[in-house]
């Protein structure tokens, strides 16, 4: 029983890879070598930074293949964080427009810089910090997990998902709701930090590591 | 439902022990940051900030070894700033379990640092610490300058123009303290943090000054800021988080319970 976590170059794995042997005796391994990600048991796609440079560096160590790959046959439970998730969605809207893995129909669009809070204050981009989640459907990841519970975010982009069935959560930041929790089949992505969101996203992670789609 | 303003605890450390004394009543060793952020973590802590005081370059091991079990235990986002100079400082952090690394006068002295920081980690993961000062003399428009060495050496920067300038070389979040206020218990220089978070479109976290909760409410609600940043009220149980964190719920700012 092996927990890989794809290493393609984008961010850090660490905190990742930490909090998942926080939760779980399993093995957990951060790798960008296809054949232990082949023989692992549940994968993680976490990313960071800029949405081209994950795309570009997905092909650049040969791994889009493998990723496109493991989505198309769905035999084991993966796990998008982040940019991990806007990846899995058709195309981004950031760095001029750039085509993601189009595994669920949907865009990730940037939020608008002007909106305000109710205090009249310019809510700020990136959406950093503690916001509440909006249960959408029910999963099996959501065990434990209860209506409005906080979870940590950090990000500019946020993905908007075309079919309604795809969608497990959402947030509110100003008059957006982000689809913050998507998923089909055996994978499930989400936008926050499960390994950043104490408690609640610890929770997600043992679910996710018990998970049997 | 929004996004909660932020509690960030700081903890001074120095060859891998807090410094500056953490008094909770029933912890154990209070200068083990370990045991200290895992208890601001239980009672609610937004993040937590680790800065190294650390002089010498050879106990700086100590101090990564020392995030690396912050971070293997703690689950909330981690902050550690404190002579942060080089790309080859922030993959160090980053690889230990930090979020985020906070570079403050390796910025004054090369501000394409910032640049390059942000272009190879990602702007999420860097924080620029500025630390201003008012310079405008009474009764002049108010101005303030950003400061180095503990408040001591002027940049001759203006502040405001400064936090302007490290947005748009990629910095993703700004940690202002103002050195007037600092270890005074006075509150926040709310006119500093004001001009800033007006300034920029990236989140401010406001710091120097807490000595009470409504500090921390002024420094939200009438400095614009999204966090604030505090470590003696805390670290001496005057207040706790849970307890900072409903008053401020109570006064209509909305904070994660």
């Amino acid at each position: 029983m092996t927990i890989a976590v794809i290493d393609y170059g984008m961010g850090n794995l660490h905190s990742v890879a930490k909090a998942l042997e926080h939760v779980t005796q399993e093995r957990v391994v951060i790798t960008r070598d296809a054949r232990r990600i082949l023989g692992a048991t549940r994968l993680v796609l976490p990313g960071q930074g800029a949405i081209r440079d994950c795309m570009s560096e997905l092909e650049h160590t040969e791994l889009r293949g493998l990723v496109d790959e493991l989505l198309a046959q769905q035999s084991k439970p993966l796990l998008g964080i982040c940019l991990g998730q806007q990846m899995l969605f058709e195309r981004s809207e950031e760095n001029g427009g750039t085509e993601c893995l189009g595994f669920m129909p949907g865009q990730v669009r940037r939020f608008p810089t002007d909106m305000l809070d109710p205090h009249s204050q310019r809510l700020k981009v990136p959406h950093m910090g503690w916001n509440q989640l909006q249960l959408h459907q029910d999963h099996a990841l959501w065990r434990g997990i209860h209506q409005d519970e906080h979870f940590y975010f950090l990000h500019s982009y946020y993905v908007t998902a075309s079919n309604d069935t795809d969608v497990y959560g959402t947030i509110n930041y100003g008059h957006i709701t982000a689809h913050v929790a998507t998923g089909r089949d055996a994978t499930f992505a989400v936008q926050f930090h499960p390994e950043k969101s104490s408690r609640a996203g610890l929770k997600l992670l043992e679910n996710f590591v018990y998970w049997a789609p | 439902m929004a996004l909660a303003k932020r509690i960030i605890p700081c903890l001074d450390v120095e060859s891998g022990r807090v410094v500056k004394g953490v008094n909770f009543v029933d912890i154990r060793d209070a200068g083990d940051p370990v045991e200290v952020a895992q208890r601001y973590n239980l009672q609610g802590a937004d993040e937590i900030t680790v800065l190294d005081i650390t002089a010498s370059h050879e106990d700086r091991n100590t101090t990564v070894e020392m995030v690396e079990q912050i971070a293997g235990e703690v689950f909330i986002p981690l902050t550690v700033g404190g002579g942060i100079r080089s790309c080859d400082d922030i993959r160090t952090m980053l690889n230990a379990g930090a979020d985020k690394v906070s570079i403050n006068t390796a910025a004054v002295h090369n501000p394409d640092f910032v640049r390059e920081a942000a272009d190879r980690f990602g702007s999420q993961c860097i924080v620029v610490a500025i630390d201003a000062k008012q310079v405008s003399a009474e009764g002049e428009p108010l101005r303030w300058e950003v400061f180095t060495h503990g408040g001591r050496k002027t940049t001759g920067l203006d502040a405001v123009e400064w936090a302007r300038r490290m947005v748009e070389y990629g910095a993703g979040e700004l940690l202002l303290t103002s050195m007037d206020r600092d270890g005074t218990k006075q509150g926040f220089d709310l006119g500093v943090t004001r001009a800033i978070s007006d300034a920029v479109s990236v989140p401010v976290i406001a710091s120097g000054g807490v000595g009470n909760l409504d500090h921390l409410v002024d420094g939200i609600l009438e400095g614009g800021a999204d966090a604030v940043l505090a470590a003696s009220i805390f670290h001496f149980s005057e207040y706790t988080i849970p307890e900072a964190k409903r008053y401020m719920a109570s006064r209509g700012i909305t904070m994660r319970l």
